[in-house]
């Protein structure tokens, strides 16, 4: 009995996975990702699925495949980042294949949203020979992740499935196979030891012409799906994938008479049968896709291949944006530039709004920030103080790098406190990089605590073992907080709730030789400062694990409040620490602190009036 | 409008919340979908999930319909737009269709800190510019009337409260109510139960035309 839901895409593959039979799923929190693990987690108890939070990608994948070896059906989740550190064992596992079936769940963010990158994973398909399916709809999403299972298991090797921002974080009614899902098949055949599970340049030898057929047997199977459709019979064809193939059907009502649309659902290997069927009779193609031109080359190259009289309009010749996320007014504007270099008389039209973009009045910029009540603005702040401080007793200046995560955000107005930031674990490694550089500057790396464990460890040896003189800041928040509040191996807690063993992490930086290590709680801005002078003062690699907790998950304290007849409206809490909580109202000299204060008190210690104090109301 | 909205005719309608992280804009743009779903349409949403959430600029694609579309609304096509926040409803506009609706909260909230670049922030004048551009506004204090009925935090249920006593969803307010006892967590029910009834008091008081012309079909 079916039944239709409500799911956000990453919901509708969790139970796709669910009901594929999904034994094993692993996965390291990644936006716009991070809801299939957690969706599966859910269910895990229920329906006997070992589920678990990776301390990172890599980690995640070679643990799945270590399932997947002994026949066990498995996923990993992961953001397209997040595959890049994946991507060593993955190389080598399209090589040695897969026994019971394994799916990686890549999602892409073009725009990006929340990302360091806009690489786009169906190339990244292309470049791994891995199969990669590219859903439109949490409904597609879920019948393309039943699929990834099947076409893992039939042929052997891992699949990807591909989402983008829209899908992952798209909700839809979904129809389901069961209203509410079912206990899954526990048993796995178990490891068998054969050679072919362990890589040799022979072996590679060996796979390597099984792994470049498979491609043409996949294009092939590909080519009779129906998640590859062809509609409308107009002259101009059109070749769309993912969420974009949506844009040009909205973008082109009313004009279907001119346009015959090729849907791509498996996207990689590319269903060459199917597109050449496509092709036939059409003289003029627009390609619309976001992020790289992959279906555009794959197009060209059978084009080529075929020799068939084709112009192609796309990313290549300019008619389409080659960056950025994609619309249906991009969309319009795209077609139309295609319709009038045709000599097309037709022009679409765009709605006609209420107010126009240009018409808007100036409006206030508004970035994230940190929340009201993060320590980790506590611990910005200490630096700021400890560095201005050590310039004016030393004339030494100081280079933060920062990483990723919610600290980031220590690089907006008023913090200002990220000079560099690359992708997870590079802080450190960077720091000891602009050291031998710029050995006369002191060098602080801030990592958070999930960051810590997922890459941060090695570049902490690396400082050690090469004599970096640099300070590590470890903002421990208790969670992997960005992402939504998922534990890791500092909580002592896995994805299902299970009690594990928690992972200090001042022993670890101890364990890996430095001779500073200190820990200090977030709540007293005064000590925070004098640790972290006290740190960067030391001669030699140095650590500080700076102790508080997200207050995402905090209990609130109290509220605090400005005292109108102290405050002396010199604005040092607003100019120092870019609280969201304080605000100074339109026209008034005094600022007010808002019902988002959580009570961390950082403003009453930075006040000079003393003016700031504990209102008495609980949040 | 009300042909529009009527099943038969392929209807479709589009709404858009916006505001800024925290405001519960997500919690709104769900119990929508559900409800529309309930109402036999199907639905589509975008929601802003990760960074932006950090007291950010957010906003909430809900697309109803009889057929799925790409959950970004284009621009002009907003049937509908709930504005938690002054500035933000006025930075979403150009999505609204001419002759769109709005339900604007008057309540503001002033940007974290004030980048040397931004221009300064003046609530009134832009309530004042969507009273002039938007003819029949609903324009409100949703959080103060939240915060009477026990929490600022329910302003987004309030406000759908009022959209669907004045007719603006295409569903019932008891379509709502219904996803409202099945969404709210048991513990913050009654407050927002309270901030949603309140506000279609308070609607009713104002707005003199409840069930009149603005109504659309809700028989679904």
């Amino acid at each position: 009995m079916t039944e239709k839901k409500l799911l956000m895409g990453n919901e509708a593959i969790a139970l796709g996975a669910i009901e594929a039979g999904v034994q094993v799923v692993t996965g390291y929190p990644g936006t716009p990702s991070t809801e299939a693990l957690e969706t599966v987690a859910r269910y895990a108890d229920r329906c006997g699925i070992y589920t678990e939070w990776s301390s990172n990608e890599k980690v995640a994948l070679e643990t799945a495949a270590g399932a997947a070896y002994s026949g066990a059906k498995s996923l990993v989740t992961m953001k397209q980042v997040g595959l890049n550190v994946a991507s060593d064992p993955l190389m080598s596992l399209t090589y040695i294949g897969v026994k019971g079936s394994l799916v990686l769940l890549v999602a892409d963010d073009p725009g990006p949203h929340s990302s360091q990158t806009e690489q786009d994973t169906r190339v990244f398909g292309h470049f791994a020979n891995i199969p990669v399916l590219d859903p439109a709809t949490p409904q597609e999403a879920y019948e393309l992740t039943k699929l990834a299972f099947d076409l893992s298991h039939e042929f052997e090797v891992p699949v990807i499935l591909r989402t983008t921002t829209r899908v992952s974080h798209s909700c839809g009614d979904v129809e389901v196979a069961a209203p509410e899902p079912a206990a899954v098949e526990a048993s796995c055949e178990g490891f068998t030891k054969d050679r072919r599970w362990t890589i040799f340049p022979r072996l590679t030898a060996e796979r390597h012409p099984w792994l470049e057929n498979l491609q043409a047997q996949l294009s092939e199977r590909f080519s009779g799906l129906p998640y590859n459709s062809i509609s409308g019979s107009g002259k101009i064809g059109i070749i769309s994938s993912g969420v974009s193939a949506l844009y040009v059907k909205e973008a082109i009502k009313g004009f279907e008479e001119l346009f015959t649309l090729f849907r791509i659902g498996t996207v990689h290997p590319f269903p060459e049968k199917a597109a050449l069927s496509f092709l036939k009779g059409i003289e003029k193609l627009i390609v619309v896709e976001e992020l790289d031109p992959y279906l555009e080359e794959q197009v060209l190259q059978l084009i080529g291949k075929a020799h068939l009289p084709v112009d192609v309009y796309g990313k290549k010749n300019g008619f389409f944006p080659v960056s950025g996320e994609y619309n249906v007014d991009i969309v319009i504007d795209c077609i139309n530039r295609v319709l009038s270099d045709l000599g097309i008389n037709s022009c679409i039209s765009h709605a006609s709004p209420a107010v126009l973009r240009e018409e808007l009045p100036p409006l206030p910029v508004r970035a994230p920030t940190l929340c009201a009540g993060c320590m980790h603005r506590t611990v910005f702040y200490a630096f700021k103080q400890a560095a201005k401080q050590l310039k004016k007793d030393t004339q030494v200046e100081t280079i933060f790098s920062g990483d990723i995560g919610c600290y980031t955000l220590g690089n907006a107005y008023p913090l200002n406190m990220v000079d560099t930031c690359l992708c997870m674990g590079a802080g450190v490694s960077i720091a000891g990089g602009l050291f031998r550089t710029n050995p006369e500057v002191k060098q602080v790396a801030f990592i958070g605590d999930s960051t810590f464990f997922h890459s941060g460890i090695p570049a902490v040896i690396n400082a050690v073992y090469n004599g970096a003189d640099i300070t590590l800041a470890v903002l421990d928040n208790r969670t992997t907080a960005m992402t939504g509040q998922q534990p890791h191996p500092g909580i002592g807690v896995t994805a299902l709730g299970n009690h594990s063993k928690a992972i200090d992490i001042a022993s670890v930086i101890r364990s890996c030789g430095l001779d500073f290590v200190k820990t200090v709680e977030t709540g007293r801005l005064a000590s925070c400062v004098e640790v972290a002078k006290e740190a960067m003062e030391f001669k030699g690699p140095s650590a500080v694990v700076f102790k508080g907790k997200c207050v995402g998950i905090a209990k609130s304290g109290t509220r605090f409040a400005i005292d109108s007849e102290s405050c002396t409206g010199c604005g040092f809490c607003i100019k120092q620490l870019g609280c969201p909580a304080i605000f100074l109202p339109a026209g008034e000299d005094r600022p007010l602190i808002q019902d988002n204060c959580s009570g961390c008190g950082l403003c009453a210690q930075v006040c000079p009036s003393g003016a700031i104090r504990e209102s008495g109301v609980k949040k | 409008m009300k042909g529009e909205l009527r099943k038969s005719e392929g209807m479709k309608y589009d709404i858009l919340i916006a505001g800024v992280g925290g405001q519960g804009v997500v919690l709104a743009s769900r119990m929508l979908a559900l409800a529309a779903m309930k109402a036999g349409f199907r639905v589509s949403t975008a929601e802003t999930i990760g960074m932006s959430q950090r007291e950010g600029s957010v906003s909430s694609h809900i697309r109803i319909g009889e057929e799925i579309s790409g959950s970004l609304i284009p621009a002009g096509k907003a049937d509908l737009l709930i504005g938690l926040e002054p500035s933000e409803t006025v930075r979403n506009l150009p999505f609204l269709k001419k002759g769109g609706k709005i339900i604007v909260n008057s309540h503001s909230i002033p940007p974290a800190s004030k980048p040397p670049e931004s221009p300064e922030y003046d609530p009134a004048a832009l309530l004042s510019f969507l009273k002039t551009h938007v003819p029949g506004l609903l324009c409100l204090d949703f959080t103060q009337l939240a915060e009477d009925a026990g929490t600022y935090r329910a302003a987004n249920v309030a406000m759908l409260g009022a959209a669907a006593a004045t007719g603006m969803l295409p569903f019932s307010k008891e379509i709502i109510l219904a996803v409202l006892e099945t969404e709210i967590p048991e513990k913050h029910r009654t407050v927002n139960r309270t901030a949603f009834e309140e506000a279609i008091e308070k609607i009713k008081l104002i707005s003199g035309h409840l069930n009149g012309e603005q109504k659309v079909n809700s028989n679904v």
